[in-house]
């Protein structure tokens, strides 16, 4: 593969940060959960 | 009595600006010599007559850009510090119209700043006017200055009385105005026959220009009140 | 010293935004991308001119769609926001949400632009009518989220952001329109051709589609988990104040 460094950073970047986002998203999403009453999660 | 019509109050909301304006000179004391300063700058930056006189109108008009950045927040300042805009809107003034006054009052300030500007460029950098290029010339200013300054007074509206504002505002507008640069910036060019250009390659720019002026016009006279009012 | 506050005195679980639905969701989307990832990068074919660097668009396309998509729905969600009766907190929520998941695709979509760029036009950056208006629009919503950042109630930030988000719409066309007409005065622009389109097989094709699809996907289970994420930051920022407000009470009420 030509230009291998180019194309598997791109998928490394792309797939790295939706891995980053979504971590970090549910990871604060619990933490704020354990304080939130259930009432107040319409979703549940 | 009767509630002032939409156009009073426009038009009082246009002469205390100016008003102020005249009574502080700020305009003239201050935001010209920036503006003039700016552009001894880009020449010390840039080094070479042949450049500057090839990028002449993209140096004024971004000298243009940043400096109605610090109109528009002494604009915004001067409502916030007492309540102004708060007091004028408990008195039931259209908001709509408070947008339009301010607006024109900006624009009649950029209008002299530029006229400043272009009168700077011609004598530092050694551009020339043709006659062919005069109409061009004033009526795409006159249509990017009415453009930006009603993108201005709705961005500076919206950060009115919050901390942070003086550093948000420029990245809120700068994006958004970037066609005003571009379109300012071409039709001066073609006015000024920069870099071999003709007159005629100017007018489709007038219309970017006169679109995008009325296109924010109008959308910022229904989102102002809305911005104010909370 | 103890304080009562709505959080303590009522069980919750620490199931925090995931619900069977989004569970779902984040399965099939992971399956998903793997699955883009094995089509992108080995089972379709290179390209006749492009050779490999066409794998690139596998993840570029489908990223600038999700960014837009995302941009559309705060849009969307703004215009409900500002017009519906309710002025419901809840369409801010979600504009904010998508909003902030935009701006995060629409980095990679200008950083992966860039390095097929590199590759097919030998230079990272094209003053191009579609990369332009991209990268603007990319720092208006940069714009926007420190809009949301300003203090003030939860009703004007909701005020304030829906109409930067819509006006953010207005500035699309505009920009596109204003450097497109820049660069086709320009003839310099055409001697590279900023024309990234490829003439598409069928294998190709099918991955570009399993990329949309994923990433659609991807971008509903996000907007689930950060549009909860929001709504409970918001409450946590009330219920602080509710206990903020119970302590200097209670110290006020010591002292007297």
């Amino acid at each position: 593969m030509t230009n291998a460094g180019f194309i598997l950073g791109s998928y490394a970047l792309t797939f790295g940060s939706i891995v980053i986002f979504a971590w970090r998203t549910v990871k604060v999403g619990k933490r704020l959960s354990a304080d939130i009453s259930d009432e107040d999660k319409p979703w549940l | 009595m009767s509630s002032p019509s939409r156009l009073q109050v426009a038009r009082v909301v246009f002469a205390k600006d100016v008003r102020i304006e005249r009574r502080s000179k700020v305009l003239t004391s201050q935001i010209m010599p920036f503006a003039v300063v700016t552009l001894v700058l880009f020449a010390f930056a840039l080094d070479g007559d042949v450049i500057l006189q090839r990028t002449a109108p993209g140096l004024v008009w971004l000298a243009m850009l940043f400096s109605s950045m610090i109109i528009v927040q002494r604009s915004f300042a001067l409502e916030t510090a007492d309540g102004a805009l708060d007091a004028l809107r408990v008195a039931g003034a259209d908001m709509s119209a408070v947008f339009w006054g301010k607006c024109f009052a900006l624009v009649i300030q950029l209008l002299v700043l530029e006229l400043v500007l272009l009168a700077g460029a011609i004598v530092m950098y050694g551009i020339e006017l043709r006659g062919s290029g005069v109409v061009l010339l004033v009526t795409s200013s006159i249509s990017a200055t009415c453009g930006l300054s009603a993108v201005s007074t709705i961005y500076a509206g919206l950060a009115s009385g919050v901390r942070g504002r003086e550093s948000l505002l420029p990245l809120l507008v700068l994006p958004v105005a970037s066609p005003v640069l571009i379109g300012a910036t071409r039709a001066a060019e073609a006015a000024f026959g920069t870099g071999g250009t003709v007159v005629s390659e100017g007018w489709p720019w007038l219309g970017v220009l006169s679109v995008f002026a009325v296109v924010f016009g109008f959308g910022g006279s229904l989102a102002f009140g809305p911005l104010i009012d909370d | 010293m103890t304080i009562d506050t709505p959080a303590s005195t009522t069980a919750s679980s620490v199931r925090g935004t995931s619900t069977p639905a989004t569970r779902v969701l984040g399965v099939l989307s992971i399956a998903m991308t793997l699955w883009l990832g094995v089509f992108g990068l080995l089972l379709s074919p290179a390209d006749r001119d492009q050779g490999d660097a066409v794998r690139i668009m596998y993840v570029h396309v489908p990223s600038v769609w999700l960014a837009y998509l995302a941009f559309i729905v705060t849009a969307f969600a703004s215009a409900v926001h500002l017009f519906g009766r309710r002025h419901s907190l809840q369409a801010d929520r979600v504009a904010g949400a998508s909003a902030e998941i935009g701006v995060v695709f629409m980095a990679v979509t200008l950083v992966t632009g860039m390095l097929w760029g590199r590759i097919t036009w030998g230079v990272y950056w094209q003053w191009d009518a579609r990369l332009t208006t991209t990268a603007l629009l990319f720092i208006s919503y940069v714009g926007y989220l420190a809009v949301r950042g300003l203090e003030g109630s939860r009703e004007q930030r909701a005020r304030r952001s829906a109409i930067v988000g819509l006006l953010a719409v207005l500035e699309v066309p505009l920009v596109h329109w204003s450097v497109k007409l820049w660069r086709s005065l320009h003839q310099e622009a055409t001697v590279l051709g900023t024309d990234l389109d490829v003439s598409l097989d069928g294998l190709m094709l099918f991955s570009l589609f399993v990329g949309v699809v994923a990433f659609t996907l991807l971008f509903l289970w996000l907007l689930l988990h950060r549009s909860r994420m929001l709504t409970m930051i918001d409450l946590s920022a009330e219920s602080g104040l509710d206990t903020a407000l119970a302590q200097r009470r209670a110290e006020g009420g010591a002292s007297v």
